[in-house]
């Protein structure tokens, strides 16, 4: 039997990151529990400490790969597969939001013969407002993603690619703070509340978990700006480059979903 | 060199033990640290089931006493009861089966089926097995932390439904939480890491429709997990808001819905019942071809049967909620649509016996447990299309009758593949083959054992006994009786099947031959030695090492 490797495939030496992760995640999710019941958040941080450490080193690890040439070409398809299951994975996760909002939404409980809830008044928020800038924020910011894709493959325009990046990232920052603006008005001035009933929860469940995302997807981006700055990227074999900008247009699928159900039919009888 | 013989993947084997199992980026090593601990969480599930059925054994509360095992005069331990039943279920779900089937033999397997090196994503595929064994500790935890009634543990039942789980004192629930987000994190990434294996590294020239039947059952039970489990984390995520965060998803005086959870959690769950016995199937498939020195009877239509078995299992959930008050025009959907699932699945079990048909049947232990399967997964299917009625679920929901259904289909199905699955590949996996006497011993055994169990439950069930209870009436005294009996005898053979493993290990004859059954062993995993070395296919297999010109 032939003892060297004959093939396209990256068979990895033995790695420590995966046992590191989750032990980090033990720990991060039982201090969490910890942190919930009042006792302490030390632990919680400890963990999250690990486990960042552990994406990052273990991250590192992967580009470092890369750039050795592990990855063929069958290995960045297996890569691109692995990519576009994930997110149909994160596509699967915010379905439960939007079965949770539609539902309530179609079918609300104070409409259930015998029911004593009452909605409670709710300061409806104009959608055409902040939430339809916010739009306008993420759209373009998926624009210039794209912008710096084109300018990668079709060009190979590394000037116009680190420009694209770059003002996709801000534009993303912008979307964060604008959003988390509008929740401390929500919060504070329009009379919200952060549970306490179906409407706030979902609201906040969704585009909670939405603006968590939107900030993953920023550091994934800034990730390959810095490596596009370090020289990483060909027109050919830029696989992490093309998994943030699949990411992010997901990120933006799932915000337009957001600003039409939620923020714009979501509110309807209450304006 | 004699040493080489012994341990034939060890020669040039440049780990040490830690680098090797706790660092691991060699399918068939993680695979076997599934098959272990599966185990493990296994033989802790099942002390449970002998507490609970030692407690069922005769009327009145003899052993959960509030004052201590077996206490005089003794006041009985709800709590106690409903924390058994409920890290029963979980343990069996997330932790025993699925790593058994789909993490254990998936990983092990299915990458040499389809003459892959190893997985596409090595490293993410320990990362799949450790995110396993912090779950199980994270179950653990659970159980042994402050939960409600003052007592250790959550008493809520597997499928946590609110207002119980959000009103469960104590950290106990929250922990059996995150035990299932990381159960759940762990088995996406382990079912993206198969698809893309699947899809991207089957050896030259096996075309989609000519990769063997287990292969094919991973490939799409790693479907039903991708596009399930995140649901699921999503509810349980909203369970978790509501407990802590003061949110109302499931409230109603907030304006929550909590059959609203039962809904998303079944439309987790049905696929969830496929995601357990399918890998089951295709090994089933490949064990009765073997013994029956035939092909398999039918392979496309036993694929497309799988396709059509995990499409259907995402549309059937509400079965499960007949009596939650839906209306009629639903119930009517879910019924049909249930029943409809019988069609592939009968399509399944004619297969197999149109592959014994007229084949030369040799009884060894693998074939036995496949038989096994076979009688009892029918059992369970044909009790599972009297269930699927609404009128008669009426009746049924929530009695023993439902109990033992999908004990037949799962404890019985499902665990039966395991075992038929463990001595078809015993040998392949460790080179020592275990005793057939003792193999056999075994069978008879657990099938009399399993059957005294369950198939009494059925009665039960009819006579109107309600599951999920500490205690009964005087007139279902007999059938407890004998289930209880049935699960003690159960127990043995699960011991014995311990002994023989270990037996095996230590002692057993030593195997060598690539191929130690017949020519109708004719996947690719048959042709390489026994056991495989660290590395196999560095060089990637011809096409006429594994196209035989028939079905696999």
């Amino acid at each position: 039997m032939a003892h060297a490797k004959n093939h396209d495939y990256h068979i990895l030496a033995p790695s420590i990151w995966p046992l590191i992760g989750a032990v980090g995640g033990f720990v991060m999710l039982f201090g969490a529990v910890l942190w919930m019941q009042g006792i302490t958040p030390f632990m919680f941080w400890a963990g999250l400490a690990a486990v960042l450490y552990t994406m990052f080193a273990w991250w590192s690890d992967v580009v470092a790969e890369s750039r050795q040439g592990d990855h063929t070409p069958v290995v960045r398809i297996g890569l691109r597969y692995g990519f576009i299951l994930f997110v149909m994975s994160e596509v699967m996760f915010f379905f439960a939001w939007f079965w949770s909002f539609f539902k309530h939404r179609m079918y609300p409980m104070y409409d259930y013969a015998g029911t004593e809830y009452i909605q409670p008044d709710i300061h409806a928020v104009d959608p055409f407002h902040l939430p339809l800038i916010n739009t306008l924020v993420l759209l373009l910011s998926g624009c210039a993603i794209t912008w710096a894709h084109h300018a990668l493959v079709h060009d190979n325009d590394r000037k116009a690619l680190i420009n694209g990046l770059a003002i996709g990232i801000v534009l993303g920052i912008a979307f964060t703070f604008l959003q988390g603006y509008e929740y401390a008005e929500l919060l504070k001035h329009e009379g919200w509340e952060f549970g306490g009933d179906q409407f706030y929860s979902n609201f906040f469940m969704a585009t909670g978990f939405h603006g968590a995302h939107v900030i993953i997807g920023t550091i994934f981006l800034t990730v390959c700006l810095i490596r596009a700055l370090k020289g990483d990227f060909t027109p050919e074999k830029h696989v992490g480059f093309e998994a943030a900008a699949w990411y992010w247009h997901f990120v933006d699928v799932v915000w337009l979903f957001l600003f039409f159900a939620v923020y714009i039919w979501g509110q309807a009888p209450l304006m | 060199m004699a040493d080489a013989a012994i341990h034939g993947h060890d020669h040039e084997d440049q780990r040490s033990f830690f680098q090797r199992w706790f660092m691991s980026t060699n399918h068939k090593d993680i695979g076997i640290l599934y098959l272990i601990v599966s185990a493990l969480a296994g033989l802790i599930s099942v002390l449970m089931t002998v507490y609970m059925r030692l407690e069922l054994m005769h009327p009145g509360v003899q052993y959960m006493c509030l004052e201590g095992f077996m206490a005089d005069p003794c006041t009985p331990n709800g709590h106690l009861w409903n924390v058994m039943i409920t890290y029963h279920g979980v343990l069996m779900m997330f932790f025993v089966v699925i790593p058994a089937l789909f993490g254990g033999f998936g990983n092990y397997f299915m990458p040499l089926q389809i003459g892959a090196p190893d997985m596409a994503f090595p490293r993410m595929n320990n990362l799949s097995f450790w995110l396993y064994v912090a779950g199980t500790s994270l179950g653990v935890a659970s159980l042994l932390s402050p939960g409600g009634n003052d007592q250790m543990g959550s008493g809520v039942g597997w499928v946590l439904y609110p207002p119980l789980s959000t009103t469960e004192g104590g950290m106990s629930m929250d922990l059996a939480i995150f035990a299932v987000h990381v159960s759940g994190a762990s088995s996406i990434l382990g079912a993206i890491n198969m698809i893309t294996t699947f899809l991207n590294m089957r050896a030259p020239g096996m075309t989609l429709f000519k990769v063997p039947l287990f292969s094919w059952s991973i490939f799409v039970t790693s479907w039903l997990i991708l596009l399930s489990l995140p649901v699921l984390a999503g509810a349980i995520t909203m369970l978790l808001m509501d407990r802590n965060f003061g949110f109302t998803f499931f409230d109603p005086a907030g304006g929550g819905d909590p059959i609203l959870y039962q809904h998303i959690l079944w439309f987790f769950g049905h696929p969830e019942v496929y995601i357990v016995i399918l890998p089951g199937f295709g090994i089933i498939s490949h064990v009765i071809a073997t013994f029956s020195r035939k092909p398999i009877f039918g392979y496309l239509p036993m694929v497309w049967a799988i396709i059509a078995i995990g499409v259907l299992g995402f549309v059937v959930w509400a079965h499960h909620m007949y009596t939650v008050g839906m209306s009629l025009r639903q119930q009517a959907y879910f019924m049909l649509a249930t029943m409809v699932i019988a069609v592939p699945t009968g399509v399944k079990v004619f297969s197999w016996i149109a592959t014994m048909w007229g084949g030369s049947i040799e009884f060894k232990t693998p074939m036995l447990f496949a038989f096994g399967f076979l009688f009892l997964f029918t059992v369970g299917g044909v009790t599972g299309v009297v269930l699927s009625q609404a009128g008669v679920d009426r009746a049924y929901h929530d009695t023993y009758y439902v109990v033992a259904h999908f004990h037949y289909v799962m404890s019985l199905g499902a665990v039966f593949a395991i075992f038929a699955g463990v001595y078809f590949y015993f040998a392949k996996m460790t080179g020592r083959q275990y005793s057939e006497f003792w193999g056999k011993v075994h069978f008879w055994l657990f099938f009399i054992g399993a059957n005294l169990t369950f198939f009494p439950q059925h009665f039960l069930g009819r006579q109107g006994m309600p599951r999920r209870y500490i205690d009964y009436p005087e007139a279902f005294a007999q059938w407890n009786y004998v289930s209880s009996i049935g699960a003690f005898i159960s127990f043995a053979s699960f011991l014995l099947f311990f002994g023989i493993v270990i037996y095996a290990l230590l002692r057993g004859a030593r195997e060598t031959r690539p191929n130690y059954w017949n020519e109708y062993a004719d996947t690719l995993e048959w042709t390489l030695p026994t056991p495989p070395p660290e590395h196999t296919f560095e060089q990637l297999p011809k096409q006429e090492d594994w196209d035989k010109g028939h079905a696999h």
